[in-house]
C-alpha cells in the first residue's frame, strides 16, 4: 500500500495505482479530468494531457519533485508522494493551455452535434477553458465517412484520444481502422473505408469523448437531454446484456453501455443489443438511470442568462477580435 | 591541428572497404575486447572515458549501458540510431558514407559489452544509398569473421541488421524508433519503462547515436583514461560538428571538445569565417531545436568568458543567455538573415514531423506555424508575438516526448533575443511587402 496526498487530502491505495485513480477514490473537485484514459481499455491514456498534475514530492524515499508535470492517468503513485492538482496554478495554467489546443480545430458545432449534452469536451471546456478564443484561422475539416451501416465517423470533431483504436484492438477479432498520417493531419480512418463490422464495434461510439463517432441509428433523432435514460437488461449470449435505453415516451431511440461516474463503460455490450433491439418487449426495464454529473441531461435546464453580463462579454470579445488590449472581464465562471 | 579519432583516415583512398580499413588498424578494438576483456570491462572503459551521447541529449554512455537489465534472462539488444533528421545535422551520414566500418566495428565491440547477440542499425529512409554502403560493409565483416557465429573463434556471436525507416524525424526519438523497428506506427512510448528495462520487443535495449557507437572504437583502443584527457571537464573526447549556413567552408569537422566557438567559426582550419565579408548575426549551435543565440552571446557568455564548444559552456546562462551543444548541427547566420523567416522554416518542420499523438504538440506546432506564416505575409498583429510565446510555453514540458520542447524552444529563443524583428514585421502590414512562402 502507498500513502499519497493529493491537494492536501491523504489516501492509502494499493501499489501500482495511478495518481488519477487515487484521486478518483478521494472524489470531488480534486479529480483531474481525463479525455483519453479509459479504465477498461488497456494502455489508454497519456495522450490528451488534460490530466497533467504536479508531483511536488516524488516519494518518502526520494522527496525530490518531478521536473515536469506528469500525466496522472499513467503515473503510478509512490509511498509518500505529494501531488497538486487544483492547488497548483501551474497545473491550471497548463490545463487551460491544453483545452485551448484541443479547441483550436474543433468545429464547436454543438448545436448540430448528437454528442452535445453528454460531451466530455463540452464539460472540459466549461470547467477548465478560457472564455475567449485566440485563434482566427480556418479550422481543419475532413469528409464524414460511414464506417459500416451503423457508425458515422465525423473526423472533424475528433481529438485523437485513440480510444476507438484500442476498442478495435482489444474487443474485436481484427482491427480494420487506425490512425493515418501525422501531426495535425493525422486522422482516424478505415483506410479504404472498409466497413467496421463485427460484434463489438459499436463500443467505439461509447468510448468516443466527443461527437466524432456517432450511432447512425440515432443520428439527429433527438437531443440527448430530451430522452430519458433507463437501466435495462436482457439475456444475451454475446455480452453482459446490461444497457441503458434512451427513451422518448415508449420508444427506444438508442441503446448504449452503462457509463460510470467518470463517463466510462465498465462492461461493454455487443452490437446486437445496441442496434437490433429497439423494442421495449425485448428488455427487462429496471428503473431510471441516475446521471449524476453536472451535464445538462441531468439538470434538464440551462443556467439562467444574465443578459447584461452577456452583452458585456460580447463587447469584450469584439474588442479582442480587433486585436486591441483586452479589458478586464466582469464575468467569470464559478 | 586538433586530434582526429574518428576521421583520422578520412582521406585514405579506399577507406570505405574492409581491406583498407583493416590495414589502417581497423577492427583492433574487436580483437582487444573479445580476446582480452570481459564485457563489463568494456563498459568500465566507456565509463572512464566520460563519453556522452552524441545524439543530442548528452547522457553519459557508460552509465546508460550499466542500466541495462542483465538479469531478466531476456535477450538484450543494441540499436544504433541513424535516423539523423534534425535540421542542420549531417555528421552521421558523413561518417557512415565515408568510413562505414568504424560504425560496424563500434557495433560489434559495444554489443559485446552489452551482451547483445542481435543488433540493429535503424537508418532514415532518405539515406538509402548509405544503407547500401552499410550493407556492403556488413557483408565484408561477415566474410572476414567479424560478424556471425563465434567471432574470431571466441564464444561470442553477433548478427547485425540494417533497418531502413520510412523517413520520419520522430523515428529518431528512441522509443518511436523501437516501435517503428517492431513494424508499428512510429509513435513515441510513454516512459517509464525506459528501453534499458523494456525496449525492443519488451527486452532490455540500449539505443545510441552513430557517433557515440563509433567513439567506442578509439575508447577501447586508447583506454578510457587516455580518451578522457582530450576535452575540458565533463566534455571529453572529440565531437563531429556539421557546420552549415553563411560560412566560407561548410562541412563536417571533428573538433576536440573545448575549442573556442570563435576559433571554430573564424579560423581557416574550420568554418573559415562568415561568407561575403559579412558580419555574424546569430548561431543555432546544436541543431534546429536548440535556442538561437545572437553573435554577442555565442562568442562570449553573459559573464564575459569566451564561449567554448563544450556541453557546459554552451549551456552557460541556461536558456536565458545560453543554448546547448545538442546534435552538433552548427548553423551560422549572417547579418542579412531574417530571423522570423528562419523561425518559420524551423516551425514548419516541427509541424510536419509531429506524430500527432499528444494535443499540445499536434495542435500547438500547427498554430505557431500559421501565426508565423501570417506575420511573414504582412498580415500579423502585435498580439501574435505574445500568443507565440504563450503557445510555446504551453507546449514545453507538457508533451509525451521532447519533440514538443524541440518545437517550443526555438520560438521562445528567437523572440527572446530578436523581439524587435518580430515587432517590426507585425507593424509593417503593407500588402506590397508580402513574402512568397510555400506552406506545404
Ligand atoms: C524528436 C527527436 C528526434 C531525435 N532524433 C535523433 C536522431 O536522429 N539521432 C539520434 O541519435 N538521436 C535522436 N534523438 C535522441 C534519441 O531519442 C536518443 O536520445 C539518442 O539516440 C540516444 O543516443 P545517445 O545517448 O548516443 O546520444 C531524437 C530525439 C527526439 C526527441
Ligand atoms: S510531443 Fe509531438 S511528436 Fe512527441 S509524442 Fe507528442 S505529438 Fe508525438
Ligand atoms: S487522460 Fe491522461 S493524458 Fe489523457
Amino acid at each position: 500500500m502507498a500513502k499519497v496526498t493529493i491537494d492536501g487530502i491523504e489516501i492509502e491505495v494499493p501499489d501500482g495505482t495511478t495518481i488519477l485513480n487515487a484521486a478518483r477514490q478521494i472524489g470531488g473537485k480534486i479529480v483531474p479530468p481525463a479525455m483519453c484514459y479509459y479504465t477498461s481499455l488497456k494502455d489508454t491514456g497519456g495522450k490528451c494531457r488534460v490530466c497533467l498534475v504536479k508531483v511536488s514530492q516524488g516519494s518518502a524515499k526520494d522527496p525530490r519533485p518531478m521536473p515536469k508535470l506528469v500525466a496522472s492517468c499513467r503515473t503510478p503513485v509512490a509511498d509518500g508522494m505529494v501531488v497538486q492538482n487544483i492547488t497548483s496554478p501551474d497545473v491550471l495554467e497548463a490545463r487551460k493551455g491544453v483545452v485551448e489546443f484541443l479547441l483550436l480545430n474543433h468545429p464547436i458545432d454543438c448545436p448540430i452535434c448528437d454528442q452535445a449534452g453528454e460531451c466530455d469536451l463540452q464539460d472540459l471546456t466549461y470547467e477548465h477553458g478560457t472564455e475567449v478564443t485566440r485563434t482566427e484561422f480556418e479550422r481543419r475539416t475532413f469528409d464524414k465517412i460511414d464506417i459500416g451501416d451503423k457508425i458515422k465517423l465525423h473526423m472533424t470533431r475528433c481529438i485523437m484520444c485513440y480510444r476507438c483504436v484500442y476498442v478495435a484492438d482489444q474487443l474485436t477479432p481484427e482491427r480494420v481502422h487506425g490512425v493515418l498520417n501525422r501531426g495535425d493531419h493525422s486522422e482516424i480512418s478505415t483506410y479504404i473505408e472498409k466497413a467496421v463490422d463485427n460484434d463489438f464495434s459499436g463500443n467505439m461510439i461509447d468510448v468516443c469523448p466527443v461527437g466524432a463517432l456517432t450511432d447512425r441509428t440515432f443520428r439527429f433523432k433527438s437531443r440527448v437531454w430530451f430522452t430519458k435514460p433507463m437501466d435495462a437488461h436482457r439475456n444475451c449470449s454475446k455480452c453482459c446484456g446490461k444497457v441503458v435505453l434512451w427513451m422518448k415516451g415508449d420508444d427506444i431511440l438508442r441503446v448504449t453501455g452503462r457509463k460510470d461516474h467518470y463517463g466510462e463503460v465498465r462492461e461493454f455490450i455487443c452490437n446486437e443489443c445496441r442496434f437490433e433491439h429497439k423494442n421495449t418487449a425485448d428488455w427487462v426495464i429496471g428503473g431510471p438511470r441516475h446521471i449524476n454529473r453536472h451535464s445538462v441531461i441531468s439538470q434538464n435546464h440551462y443556467e439562467k442568462v444574465d443578459l447584461q453580463k452577456l452583452r458585456k462579454e460580447i463587447d469584450r470579445q469584439i474588442v479582442f477580435q480587433k486585436g486591441k488590449q483586452l479589458p478586464e472581464t466582469s464575468t467569470s465562471h464559478s | 591541428m586538433g586530434k582526429k579519432l574518428l576521421l583520422e583516415h578520412i582521406n585514405e583512398p579506399g577507406i570505405q572497404s574492409f581491406e583498407v580499413y583493416r590495414k589502417k588498424g581497423g577492427y583492433a578494438s574487436v580483437e582487444k575486447a573479445l580476446k582480452t576483456m570481459k564485457p563489463d570491462d568494456v563498459t568500465e572503459e566507456v565509463k572512464r572515458s566520460g563519453l556522452r551521447g552524441r545524439g543530442g541529449a548528452g547522457f553519459p554512455t557508460g552509465m546508460k549501458w550499466s542500466f541495462i537489465d542483465k538479469k531478466s534472462g531476456k535477450p538484450r539488444y543494441l540499436v544504433c540510431n541513424a535516423d539523423e533528421s534534425e535540421p542542420g545535422t549531417f555528421k552521421d551520414r558523413y561518417l557512415m558514407e565515408h568510413i562505414p566500418h568504424i560504425l560496424i566495428e563500434g557495433m560489434i565491440t559495444s554489443s559485446y559489452a552489452l551482451g547483445a547477440n542481435t543488433s540493429y542499425i535503424y537508418i532514415r529512409g532518405e539515406y538509402m544509398y548509405v544503407a547500401q554502403i552499410l550493407e556492403r560493409a556488413i557483408d565484408e565483416a561477415y566474410a572476414n569473421g567479424f560478424l556471425g557465429d563465434h567471432i574470431l573463434g571466441t564464444d561470442y556471436s553477433l548478427n547485425l541488421y540494417v533497418h531502413v525507416g520510412a523517413g520520419a524525424y520522430i523515428c529518431g526519438e528512441e522509443t518511436a524508433l523501437l516501435e517503428s523497428l517492431e513494424g508499428k506506427r512510429g509513435n513515441p512510448r510513454l516512459k517509464p519503462p525506459f528501453p534499458a528495462v523494456a525496449g525492443l520487443y519488451s527486452c532490455p535495449t540500449v539505443v545510441n547515436n552513430v557517433e557515440t557507437i563509433a567513439a567506442v572504437v578509439p575508447i577501447v583502443n586508447l583506454g578510457g583514461d587516455e580518451y578522457a584527457k582530450i576535452g575540458v571537464g565533463r566534455s571529453t573526447g572529440t565531437k563531429l560538428i556539421s557546420a552549415s549556413g553563411h560560412i566560407n567552408k561548410p562541412g563536417v569537422y571533428e573538433i576536440e571538445l573545448g575549442l573556442p566557438v570563435e576559433e571554430f567559426i573564424f579560423s581557416e582550419e574550420y568554418c573559415g569565417g562568415v561568407w561575403k565579408e559579412r558580419r555574424l548575426k546569430a548561431v543555432v549551435a546544436g541543431g534546429s531545436s536548440v535556442p538561437i543565440l545572437p553573435a554577442g552571446l555565442i562568442l562570449t557568455t553573459a559573464k564575459g568568458e569566451p564561449r567554448l564548444m563544450t556541453y557546459e559552456s554552451l549551456a552557460d546562462g541556461g536558456f536565458v543567455t545560453g543554448t546547448m551543444l545538442g546534435s552538433g548541427g552548427f548553423i551560422v547566420m549572417d547579418e542579412t538573415t531574417n530571423i522570423v523567416q528562419n523561425l518559420f522554416t524551423f516551425t514548419r518542420f516541427y509541424r510536419h514531423e509531429s506524430c500527432g499523438q499528444c494535443s499540445p504538440c499536434r495542435e500547438g506546432t500547427a498554430w505557431m506555424e500559421k501565426i508565423l506564416h501570417r506575420l511573414l505575409q504582412g498580415k500579423g498583429k502585435k498580439t501574435d508575438i505574445d500568443i507565440l510565446v504563450n503557445a510555446a510555453k504551453n507546449i514545453e514540458g507538457n508533451t509525451i516526448c521532447p519533440l514538443g520542447d524541440a518545437a517550443a524552444w526555438p520560438v521562445a529563443a528567437a523572440i527572446r533575443h530578436f523581439r524587435k524583428e518580430f515587432e517590426e514585421i507585425a507593424e509593417s502590414t503593407t500588402e506590397g511587402k508580402k513574402l512568397e512562402i510555400a506552406t506545404h
